[in-house]
């Protein structure tokens, strides 16, 4: 995958709570993420990743607090629409083909050649020579290119990856971290979710850890990243 | 002009999904048809009743015909968070709900359309000399209940219970469509059609209407 260059952004969420009723999935979270920085975000099920990434995202608005995304260069706030975003679930339509798909996604994105952008895409996911079948009839890993190289449509200066290794067998999670580490090594901010050590967290230069909505550690050293990922049951 | 872009390409994925798996319309079709036999086997089909009655039961049959269309439009969105990928690409919302009921409207129409000479058979009530009039007033009803139908898909797709709900919030809401576009087909099949243009014209204001607030207040149903 070679990555176009990119405009490096930062993330800053201050004070963030989110509330389900009386329920709190977030709680005064405040995270500064650098501009190029691939942070992992570590936690049980349930500590409140994924509704951090989602409002990362802009796909949950939160109950308090505020989000802003940083411009290394000019240092101006600039449109979440720079943000490519990964979800749990594919976020792709099984009913289309890998191609119809993309083709769909890049025009609504408003992309200028919608056509050769998808050819691409397909191309660096590997997946040209399936580009007319259906998504229903890919395999897991080829469902997650499919969610990557949709993600990647609008070249976005921040990557979120929700839990982006889940049902990946071996060839498929070196596939996604070599991806990953060209997105991190072109000046990507990268924010994904992660369970435990995997080729893909050796990727991140930082770790947050969340329990029950609040961040409980913060560590940029490589050499204390495995014990946050494995930390009380990750 | 992003809208009516957004709109268009949605409109054909929804188009382009349907007709692939023939899901929707084959089994509304199939509903449809037996709810019409079913009604007609009530009335003596060459009597004065049958025309009275007809009006009435043709609405009834498509009432039910939405709930079950309506029913899977945004829950089908649901199953890979497609709902989300809409949400990161559209620049207005509207644009998500534009296209689906566009297409809610456009395989009601499809389907009351495949079922009027069936009716017309069935009930003894002469449809084609009226059949612009009635097209009409198919349009403006099949797009009230599209409208109305589409937010609230788009509110029970997020809710528990969320097959009961549809129906339940849906037939309240619609009673006003479905009384105004009976009353105006009823006279449109009379013995001596004409058209009532007051009904029409109440058809078109809440079109309208509903139009506007989905357009005002839309992207608030979509968040999670």
């Amino acid at each position: 995958m070679t990555p176009a260059a990119i405009s490096p952004v930062g993330i800053r969420f201050e004070n963030i709570d989110k509330r389900y009723g009386g329920l709190y999935a977030l709680r005064r979270v405040s995270l500064e993420i650098a501009a190029g920085e691939c942070v992992v975000l570590a936690g049980r099920n349930g500590s409140g990743k994924t509704t951090l990434l989602r409002i990362a995202a802009r796909l949950v608005r939160p109950s308090s607090g505020s989000i802003t995304f940083l411009d290394k260069k000019n240092g101006a706030i600039t449109a979440a629409s720079q943000t490519g975003f990964v979800a749990h679930a594919t976020m792709v339509y099984d009913e289309l083909t890998a191609e119809e798909n993309l083709l769909l996604f890049a025009e609504l994105l408003g992309i200028a050649e919608p056509a050769a952008r998808t050819e691409t895409l397909l191309a660096e996911v590997g997946l040209t020579d399936r580009r007319k079948s259906l998504v229903r009839t890919f395999s897991r890993g080829m469902r997650q290119r499919m969610a990557i190289s949709r993600a990647l449509l609008n070249e976005p200066s921040v990557l979120l990856l929700d839990e982006p290794a889940t049902g990946l067998d071996p060839q498929g999670m070196s596939w996604l971290a070599g991806s990953l580490r060209q997105m991190r090594d072109a000046g990507r901010t990268v924010l994904m979710s992660l369970h435990g050590e995997s080729e893909i967290s050796a990727l991140a230069t930082r770790a947050v850890r969340l329990e029950a909505g609040s961040v409980i550690a913060d560590t940029q050293t490589g050499a204390s990243l495995p014990s946050i990922l494995t930390f009380a049951g990750a | 002009m992003s809208l009516f872009s957004n709109t268009a390409v949605l409109l054909g994925k929804e188009l382009r999904t349907e007709f692939r798996s023939r899901e929707l319309l084959t089994t509304t079709v199939v509903f449809i048809l037996v709810v019409v036999v079913l009604f007609s086997f009530t009335f003596d089909a060459s009597s004065a009743e049958s025309r009275r009655f007809a009006a009435s039961l043709l609405w009834l049959a498509f009432l039910f015909a939405a709930s079950l269309m309506l029913q899977p439009c945004f829950l089908r969105e649901q199953s890979n968070d497609t709902l989300s990928a809409l949400r990161l690409s559209v620049k207005d919302p509207f644009a998500i709900f534009a296209a689906k009921l566009s297409a809610n409207t456009l395989f009601l129409l499809l389907t009351e359309l495949l079922m009027l000479p069936v009716f017309s058979v069935l009930f003894n009530v002469p449809v084609f000399p009226v059949f612009g009039q009635l097209v009409v007033v198919l349009f403006l009803g099949s797009l009230g209940v599209s409208i109305a139908g589409t937010a609230l898909s788009a509110i029970s797709a997020q809710a528990r219970m969320r097959e009961l709900l549809l129906p339940l919030l849906l037939l309240p809401l619609l009673t006003p469509v479905l009384v105004a576009s009976t009353r105006v087909t009823l006279a449109l099949l009379d013995a001596e059609p004409y058209m009532e243009w007051k009904g029409i014209g109440f058809l078109i204001v809440f079109d309208v209407v509903f139009l506007t607030a989905l357009w005002l207040f839309g992207e608030y149903l979509l968040e999670e």
